[in-house]
């Protein structure tokens, strides 16, 4: 680890602030990502700005409409806890890690980071959920751009999240055997106008989503609608855990799962 | 009803009581004044030339004490090879030199190639960071078979070949089982993988070092398994510090499992650099370090051939194997493949012939030695899915191929063909009692219930032994030990009567502070408690070469064992004097020394008094005191055995392996706690589960190792593993040492492998996938299913 200094704002403003004065400056969430970067001195950002003591970027609520109103800074285990909800998302974090990340690490550090193996974009994507930023609010849809990549520009911070609750959902997660990250994840959801089918682990870009699958399954919500349906495993992450064709069929795989689950 | 003290009684661990509640003391706990802190800088490449060193920014940077490169050892020795194998043809080992910091040529990655010692770990490693080496990459080595090739890229130029050796085992039957397979009935073959482990002890590597000026003394705390054989190997070999003026302490040691036997260069470095500075010096691995470095256990790749009747009964085994030494040889290195594995290669079984080629092979990978088990595992490994397929092929149940042609109790002593001679056994009668275990009749009923829920169901069993107690000296001095290998003891009465009893062996995990005392106590009839174990350090222990090959209680156990019986013998002298009686007369049991034929008798506790307040004492006769030390070399090894079976369920749409349950019968001979006994299969067990399952060491082309962390590297985690059922009932004590006892630290990781890929081709095959007769371990979800679907 290289020295740093480390502020902790208690106003999302403060923290803007402190952002901008210095482009050496990071968001530092739970740290279960970014800790471990910097004990590997992977990098060297002057400042920290823990975001995790802002109350307004605290908790899980139900906003008029009825979505699910997470708070960026809320931890894993507080969703696990308070989304009760959106049991597919409570279940979701409560799947993550171990106790030690769920109590530390955070929804907006997750899909800020946007590991291809993460668990989190596959529920954002899948439900068509909205990242709310100190700026803007982004669709999921728009939000991410492959594997580490993200719509946030420099200093941008996830200050919120909105997951619209779908009428029946429900994520799929295969363990990566050394990591227990997803080696491939499937969310699928339900909703009047159409499901949607989010793909976590699997591709090169990525979490995605599998339009194919999205709209057999919009026609015929059974496990068996998507059972003709081939997903190729070019584009596909190949590593020593898995081939591209292996996830592929995984993703399949844990389709029909989360469906039949969720039905 | 179970014993609640002495020989055979369960007591809890006593060491547990720090261990569990944070007060062990490790090497990195020790804060000596004014330590500084090393740190390495190591090769990023897997094979380069060194062109230039620069240190020049390094030693301005603050804090910064000193600087050392490869330059600074060309003149003091390199850390030899234990053992010295010959090939085939008589030609010895190569053996090229491994420095303490490479020079010349880097051959891993995580070589290191120089060393900074500053204040604080932080300077040191930004200091390390300013070392500007230019290291001209040259093309890696990787896989053994390219490594064998004309042509390949050499790991060690001035050797000319990546050969290390060709053995041949036993030379002399090699014809004869050519022979015996051209003209075999049934043959089966089997080309398989024993994947390469990284040892991942819960304790990183770590030394720290002390000289003192005015006397010309060091002191090094290190994460060692057997302390004097480091200050043996430091002295004689690698810095030439007289014995007698190196201390080496091994304190509490968080897991070993084999990589702490051996003697790395980064505790030569702390010393050389605490002389230099004339500080404390103290380094502590990181874990990416412990994954780069630490030797690396296993990595075979064997062809073995089965030869045998078509009602079974087996007519010869011959392998070929390749054994990756890695870059540099280590201690224990050519020993593993060859006399650990070798030796072994006749399994349970009265075969008539058995030849194995072992190829010995470096490569640009981190070093192999042994890792528990050692060989013996790869022994057992490619015996026992061999003959599992055999048995397939010929229609007999697995159990009935094995036991036809195991060792029949009567005929023990029984030399095997593979050439050692083992003792005693009743493998029947282990394999009986897995039988009994494992509800063998009720497998049926649920493999069909596995079925309804859309699961294959498979069951795995194989049966194993080893040579442990390593190891009588005057027969590993033959096989090319450079070393002996008995072990030593004191056993010190204090003037209160209780004891210390100094003890070569290390433990670090195995509980010798708990079952020591109970061999002590329950010989001379005194409460455990008062009984102390001392170990881990030079100065205090008369000599030991330490614990790995489960030798503690076979070899060092039996030392105690003598070192006690000299002193009960001293103390008839000194009771019979108290008790005007003849020597002769007197008599020793439950703690009291008595004249035979008499009710006259004095307590162990006023014999300890007298011998330390000799007032009216037969000085003439008896020297004061009460402190005896024995040394114990053993006439063989031990060999225990076992039968083991693991029964599996596999997702056909992931290929993802549950093991539902699993089952071990062990013969250890006689037990001294049982408890401690279940609690080292156990471990042994999830190592083995680890191997089969799940840990996959991956280098890639270039020789960067993929699996260098836990995000890639998958232990063996509780829910990966089920509720154990495991016995030691079975029991053919060890018929040449003191207590009987057989050694039982290495059993679950040996014997575990085979089963559970045994299981899983079994699930396989009973779902119809007739094709897939083996898979190589780790069996990944990947990997099961794309044999699956191949
Ligand atoms: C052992 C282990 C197991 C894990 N298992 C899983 C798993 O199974 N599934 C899974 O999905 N994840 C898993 N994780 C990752 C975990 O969920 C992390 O919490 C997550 O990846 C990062 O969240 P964090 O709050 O810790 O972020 P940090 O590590 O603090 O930050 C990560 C990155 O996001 C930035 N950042 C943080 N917060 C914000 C914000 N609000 N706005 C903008 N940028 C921000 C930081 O600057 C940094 O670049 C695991 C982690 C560990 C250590």
């Amino acid at each position: 680890m290289y020295a740093f200094d480390i502020e902790r704002p208690t106003r999302i403003a403060d923290a803007v602030k402190l952002l901008s004065d210095s482009s050496e400056s990071q968001p530092l969430g739970g740290g279960q990502t970014l800790i471990p970067t910097l004990k590997q001195r992977l990098a060297m950002p002057e400042r920290l700005v823990s975001l995790t003591a802002i109350p307004e970027m605290q908790g899980v609520c139900l906003s008029d409409d009825g979505a699910l109103c997470i708070g960026g800074a809320t931890t894993h285990a507080t969703v696990a806890a308070e989304a009760g909800a959106y049991p597919a998302l409570a279940a979701l974090a409560a799947n993550i890690g171990d106790p030690a990340v769920r109590n530390r690490g955070t929804i907006g550090g997750s899909l800020a980071n946007n590991d291809p193996s993460a668990c989190y974009p596959a529920a954002a994507l899948g439900s068509g959920a909205t990242i709310i930023t100190n700026t803007r609010e982004i669709a999921a849809d728009d939000y991410f751009q492959g594997m580490f990549t993200t719509a946030l520009d420099d200093g941008e911070i996830i200050t919120e999240l909105r997951f619209p609750v779908s009428e029946a959902a429900n994520y799929q997660k295969f363990d990566q055997p050394a990591s227990r990250f997803a080696l491939t994840g499937v969310f699928v959801a339900k909703f009047a106008d159409g499901v949607r089918v989010a793909i976590t682990g699997a591709s090169e870009e990525g979490v995605i989503r599998w339009s194919e699958a999205e709209e057999a399954l919009s026609k015929d919500f059974s496990a068996d609608a998507i059972s003709g349906l081939d997903l190729s495993g070019d584009g596909m992450i190949s590593d020593l855990h898995g081939s591209g064709d292996y996830r592929a069929h995984l993703a399949k795989v844990l389709t029909g799962r989360a469906v039949s689950a969720a039905a | 009803m179970p014993k609640d003290h002495g020989i055979g009684a369960s007591p809890m661990r006593r060491e547990d009581v720090r261990f569990l509640t944070g007060r062990g003391k490790y090497t990195d706990d020790i804060a000596l004044q004014g330590q500084a802190h090393a740190v390495f800088a190591r090769s990023q490449v897997a094979n380069g030339v060194i062109t230039s060193i620069d240190t020049s920014e390094a030693e301005k940077m603050p804090g910064v004490l000193a600087v050392f490169t490869g330059e600074d050892f060309v003149d003091v020795g390199g850390n030899p090879a234990g053992w010295q194998i010959n090939s085939r043809d008589g030609e010895p080992m190569k053996e090229p030199k491994r420095p303490v910091l490479a020079h010349g040529k880097v051959r891993h990655v995580g070589d290191a190639y120089a060393a900074v010692i500053a204040e604080t770990e932080e300077q040191a490693r930004d200091a390390a960071e300013a070392i500007v080496a230019e290291i001209d990459e040259q093309p890696a080595v990787v896989d053994m078979g390219a490594a064998l090739k004309e042509g390949a890229p050499l790991v060690h130029d001035e050797i000319g070949t990546n050969q290390c050796f060709d053995w041949g085992w036993i030379e002399d039957n090699r014809a004869a089982t050519d022979e015996a397979i051209k003209n075999a009935p049934h043959v089966t073959t089997l080309e398989l993988v024993n994947n390469r482990l990284v040892p991942n002890a819960m304790e990183p590597r770590a030394s720290t070092a002390d000289y003192d000026p005015g006397t010309g003394d060091y002191t090094l705390y290190t994460t060692s398994q057997n302390p004097h054989l480091t200050r043996l190997l430091i002295s004689a070999f690698v810095l030439g510090i007289p014995e007698n003026k190196l201390k080496v302490v091994a304190p509490d040691v968080g897991g070993g499992f084999g990589s702490k036997i051996y003697h790395y260069g980064e505790e030569a470095l702390v010393l050389a650099a605490a002389k230099k500075i004339g500080r404390p010096v103290r380094w502590t691995a990181s874990r990416s370090e412990s994954f780069l470095t630490d030797a690396h256990g296993r990595d075979h790749v064997t062809k073995i051939e089965l030869a045998c009747e078509k009602d079974g009964t087996f007519i010869a085994f011959r392998t070929e194997t390749m054994a990756n030494v890695g870059a540099y040889l280590s201690n224990f290195s050519t020993a593993t493949p060859t006399f650990l594995h070798g030796t072994l290669m006749a399994g349970n079984y009265a075969v008539p012939n058995v030849y194995v080629n072992v190829k010995a092979v470096f490569t640009n990978t981190a070093p192999v030695d042994a890792y528990r088990g050692a060989g013996r595992p790869e022994a057992t490994y490619s015996l026992e899915r061999v003959i599992d397929m055999a048995a397939r092929e010929l229609g007999i149940d697995p159990l009935d191929i094995r036991r036809r042609n195991f060792v029949q109790p009567d005929q023990f002593p029984f030399t095997s063909a593979a050439g050692l001679e083992y003792d005693t056994g009743n493998y029947g009668a282990l394999v009986d009692k897995l039988e009994e275990m494992i509800d063998r009749k009720g497998f049926e009923a649920r493999r069909k219930a596995s079925e309804k829920n859309g699961k294959l169901r498979g069951l795995g069993v194989n049966t194993y032994i080893e040579a442990c107690g390593i190891a009588p000296s005057n027969l590993v001095g033959v096989l090319g030990s450079r070393v002996g290998l008995y072990d030593a003891a004191t056993v010190r009465v204090n003037a209160t009567g209780n004891i210390a009893v100094m003890v070569g062996a290390h433990s670090h995990g195995q509980g010798h502070e708990t079952a020591f005392p109970q061999v002590v106590a329950g010989m001379l009839g005194i409460d455990e408690n008062s009984v102390e174990i001392v170990h881990g350090d030079t100065s205090k222990i008369p000599f030991g070469m330490g614990t790995y090959g489960s030798r503690s209680l076979a070899v060092c156990g039996s030392a105690v064992v003598r070192a006690t019986e000299k002193v009960i013998n001293k103390g008839k002298k000194i009771a019979a004097h108290m008790l005007e009686a003849s020597e002769a007369d007197i008599e020793f049991a439950d703690g009291q020394f008595s004249v035979a034929g008499t009710d006259k008798f004095v307590g162990f506790g006023d014999v300890a008094l007298k011998a330390y307040i000799p007032h009216d004492f037969p000085l003439e006769e008896v020297e004061p005191g009460l402190e005896e030390t024995a040394f114990y070399d053993p006439a063989n090894f031990t060999y225990p055995a076992g039968a083991y079976a693991c029964e599996v369920e596999v997702d056909p749409d992931t290929g993802k392996v549950t093991i539902d349950r699993f089952a071990a019968a062990d013969d250890f001979g006689n037990v001294i706690n049982p408890m401690i006994v279940s609690g080292q299969v156990h471990g042994g067990l999830a190592q083995g589960i680890g191997q089969a399952l799940l840990e996959h060491t991956t280098y890639d082309a270039d020789g960067q190792l993929i699996s260098a962390s836990y995000m890639d590297y998958a232990m063996p985690r509780a829910d990966d593993v089920p509720f154990y059922s495991v016995d030691h009932s079975c029991q053919t004590p060890c018929t040449h040492n003191p207590l009987g006892v057989k050694g039982c630290g290495e059993a679950g990781a040996i014997g575990s492998p085979p089963s559970v890929v045994n299981a899983v081709i079994d699930a396989l095959q009973s779902g119809g996938h007739s094709n897939v007769t083996h898979i190589d371990m780790p069996l990944t979800p990947s990997r099961v299913w794309s044999a699956m679907n191949s």
